[in-house]
């Protein structure tokens, strides 16, 4: 890794634009005295979770025991632990050895942040217990307690110097093994944030996940260990893609019930559609806003030929061939409505799309024999699309492998993996070729790609099937999971996704042209929705307010592309040759 | 200078091109010969039409009468065939793939000249493999050519203005054309880069690819070329060697303005230039 990429990577941190980066700190304290402060009101905090916040159990999670933490004030000891252990490795002159491995770049920056992680999860959860339960009077001492300790601590984290970013020492070296077990490690520890995430029971406790995770994330990569990590797994490729395989595998196995793998199944169809839906916006930069539609016509064939008793056409295809088919119908449809419109440009093509999209969802709807042909059953659908049987194996019962237990949803969260690792495979594969290049080409400056050879309706003509065909492909699996279609699950925007807008708010919120960003922002735009039920009509609006911030403070989104995190923050990274590269645009515009 | 001899075969032939926008005729009826190993220049006042002339060759635009013939096979007027039949270009005002490294503007130069496609791409033979090697071995050699070797890793848009421009031919050079079209090479450019790409051009040429050129600069396009058009107002005024050109009394009148039966006014040549600036937002939209 170049010294670049650290100097990007540690700089990643959503609050280093709130920060000054030189002169003084916004609170004047000796260096000390900052520390000593930051010290102890993380260690207060981590104290004060052992106080009953609220005297009543009606606020979830029972904030009421002396000595023993629950639901919200779990969160708040995480973060008051990791704020006291970013302290530490970064006590003065040099860290507390043994803890300065958490630490590598010696910047007070990851102890503001998860000093700012906590102060937030906590003063969250004081508000939310007064709004709640009806006023401030329902805090006990102990919530109090609790936020004056937060807001010391961010005062002293405040205080902190601020040292000037620099590259980082190289990693003390660590045998291949060693290295293995960490990767295997963060990828477990991984997956037991996620689990507890989509575990979380109730809407306050999954914002102030959220919030803790995003701080302590942002804090990861400010303070370096990001970094370290990012080079372990840029060393050890195939070990990393393994143990990713190996988590997503075991996921259904750590669960008890069905809920949470039902929940995770349609996360990865969401994903796999959103990174469809990313060859076509992030590689070739084509806006597609009725793509919904591909899943669409893949469901629907896929129910048709699955022998459901109300399919019209009486015939039960293996799955593979279902497949196979439900993928070419995605191909054939995405062509047909790709060739008349590909010869436009930016917003007409978006507006054709959006046309397109529509148009599939009200012709399904009349496809009932009344209004058109017989086929779809219009409106209501095609139900009871019967459990898949692939070589004996049943999906819809339970099998038990010794000791473990898979539940239907598990088969078919397996099943679903299956796709997706296939569709990463088809996204990373095209990507990194002569298309894919074609394709970025053609995405930065069409004319000049014409120029050099490219034909562009073609190669934009590619884009667009193989997007349909991953989309296609998702469908057939989502009509077995579903075990119905219906055509108002294809709609432009709708509460629930996927829909047109929530796949595309996911490839740009996750990161364009990125395999990790679309999965990401699916697995976000899909939890927030299911977990902040609690704010009914305002629930739209806190998203699209979320949107707004994400836009404004990193519109490369969350998965930056490396071309893109250039992009949009050349002037903290690269002044100097980036001044020159602007002067041409005052050049002649000809040709 | 380096004289060849007019016997070489032709590269490239315009014959009676004319293109009008409207009722405006930005160029009438030039005809232009390139031939193997020559360094051709292009000049003329701005607004004569030079630049739609380059479009008109590339494809970008269609002629409304005339045709162009590269190596005796009439060129369809669209610019990726024109691309793969050998010619290829660099912009007047760079138009590198900015977000983009150094090395991946020069592979997507490569394009014409490998076939790989999406499903290979996808499956990842060896055939695949070797075609990509090949690709990268060449554009690494163009940019250890074009002494672009160091920056390879870098975004387009990242390089000082003098490495776009050669970075800009570089990725031209990458679809081994039988004749490069420059659309002012060193405008906006030091003496020092102007005097690099002098080199460049003439090693270029060295390699067997015939050059066209469009430049202001008198002094680059005295040194090097074989052969000398002058288009005014979108006529061709006079061509031959840069000595006949220089001495020419039209010529000098068309630079220094002094007036002449039909010579172009200001109005007219900002009329020239607002129709080509109208057709290039048409071509980019």
């Amino acid at each position: 890794m170049t010294p670049q990429h650290h100097r990007i990577d540690a700089g990643t941190g959503t609050g280093h634009r709130a920060v000054p980066r030189l002169g003084l700190p916004l609170i004047p304290l000796p260096a000390t005295t900052a520390q000593i402060l930051t010290a102890c009101g993380a260690l207060l905090t981590l104290l004060s979770t052992f106080l009953p916040w609220t005297w009543t159990r009606a606020f979830p999670g029972n904030l009421t025991v002396t000595g023993y933490p629950g639901g919200l004030q779990i969160l708040t000891l995480t973060g008051a632990a990791l704020t006291l252990t970013q302290v530490l490795a970064t006590a003065a002159p040099t860290g507390l050895p043994g803890l300065r491995w958490l630490n590598p770049s010696g910047r007070h920056t990851a102890t503001l942040l998860l000093a700012a992680g906590t102060l937030a999860t906590t003063w969250y959860t004081l508000i939310a217990i007064a709004a709640r339960l009806g006023g401030l009077v329902n805090l006990e001492p102990g919530g109090y307690l609790a936020g004056a300790a937060a807001l010391t601590t961010l005062t002293g984290a405040l205080a902190l110097p601020h040292t000037p970013a620099r590259p980082l020492p190289p990693a003390r070296a660590l045998p291949a093994w060693a290295e293995i077990a960490v990767i295997a490690a963060v990828f477990g520890l991984a997956l037991r944030v996620l689990t507890y995430g989509i575990g979380t029971a109730y809407g306050e406790l999954f914002t102030g996940f959220l919030l803790l995770t995003g701080f302590t994330t942002a804090a990861l990569f400010a303070g370096g260990l990001g970094a370290r990590l990012t080079t372990l797994t840029h060393r050890h490729r195939r070990v990393t893609l393994t143990a990713a395989l190996v988590t997503a595998v075991l996921f259904p196995l750590t669960q008890d019930t069905d809920e949470y793998t039902l929940i995770i199944v349609n996360i990865l169809i969401f994903a796999t559609v959103a990174l469809g839906l990313n060859v076509v916006v992030g590689l070739a930069g084509l806006l597609d806003l009725g793509y919904v539609a591909f899943l669409g016509v893949g469901a629907y064939t896929a129910a048709l030929v699955s022998g459901s008793t109300a399919s019209t056409l009486h015939i039960h295809f293996p799955f593979w061939a279902a497949v196979l088919t439900g993928a070419a119908a995605s191909l054939v449809f995405g062509v047909v409505i790709g060739a008349p419109t590909l010869r436009l440009r930016g917003d007409y093509l978006a507006i054709v799309t959006l046309g397109f999209g529509e148009i599939f969802r009200i012709t399904v709807g009349n496809l009932n024999g009344e209004s058109g042909p017989s086929l779809t059953n219009g409106p209501n659908g095609i139900p009871n699309i019967p459990d898949l049987v692939i070589l004996g194996y049943d999906f819809g019962t339970k099998h038990s492998l010794g000791s473990l237990t898979l539940t239907p949803f598990a088969n078919y969260y397996l099943l679903m993996l299956f796709f997706t690792a296939l569709v990463v495979l088809v996204f990373s594969r095209a990507g990194n070729s002569r298309i894919g290049r074609a394709w970025v080409a053609i995405r930065e400056d069409e004319t000049a790609a014409t120029a050099m050879g490219i034909n562009g309706f073609r190669l934009k003509l590619i884009a667009f099937a193989l997007g349909a065909t991953l989309a296609g492909l998702a469908g057939t699996v989502q009509a077995h999971v579903a075990y119905t279609v219906v055509p108002e699950q294809y709609v432009f925007a709708g509460p629930v996704p996927p829909n047109s807008a929530f796949l595309l708010a996911a490839v740009i919120l996750g990161g364009m042209g990125t395999i990790t960003g679309p999965l990401l922002g699916a697995a976000l735009l899909y939890l927030i929705p299911a977990k902040l039920q609690f704010l009914q009509d305002y629930q739209l609006l806190a998203f699209g307010l979320a949107l707004i911030l994400l836009m404004r403070f990193r519109p490369e989104g969350i998965i930056p592309n490396r071309r893109r995190q250039l992009e949009f923050h050349e002037a903290s990274t690269d002044p100097g040759p980036g001044a020159d590269g602007n002067g041409i645009r005052l050049t002649k515009a000809e040709a | 200078m380096t004289t060849t001899t007019a016997t070489t075969a032709p590269v490239l032939t315009a014959t009676g091109v004319t293109m009008r926008f409207g009722g405006l005729t930005a160029v009438r009826a030039v005809d232009l010969t390139v031939r193997e190993g020559q360094i051709v220049g292009l000049i003329g006042p701005n607004g004569a039409g030079k630049t739609t002339f380059f479009n008109c060759l590339t494809g970008l635009y269609t002629p409304t009468e005339g045709t162009v013939t590269f190596r005796d096979t009439v060129l369809p007027p669209k610019p990726h065939l024109v691309t793969q039949a050998g010619i290829a270009r660099t912009f007047q005002n760079i138009r590198l793939f900015a977000n983009m490294t150094v090395l991946e503007n020069v592979l997507v130069g490569r394009h014409t000249r490998t076939k790989e496609g999406l499903l290979s791409a996808l499956l990842r033979g060896p055939a695949f493999r070797r075609a990509e090697k090949a690709s990268e071995d060449r554009a690494t050699e163009l940019l250890a050519f074009t002494g672009l070797a160091a920056k390879r890793d870098h975004l387009a848009r990242n390089l000082p203005y003098g490495e776009q421009r050669r970075l800009e031919i570089a990725r031209a050079l990458a679809s081994d054309p039988g004749l490069l079209l420059l659309d002012e090479p060193t405008a906006g450019m030091n003496p020092q880069e102007t005097r690099d790409t002098e080199g460049l051009v003439l090693a270029i040429r060295d390699q067997g690819t015939a050059v066209l050129v469009i430049e202001h600069d008198m002094r680059f396009i005295f040194n090097l070329c074989d052969h000398v058009a002058v288009l005014v107002q979108g006529e061709k005024l006079v061509e031959g060697t840069p000595e006949t050109v220089q001495r020419d009394e039209r010529v000098i009148a068309a630079y220094l303005g002094t007036p002449f039966d039909g010579a172009p006014g200001e109005a007219e040549a900002a009329e020239v230039q607002a129709a080509e600036a109208h057709a290039a937002e048409e071509t980019d939209r």
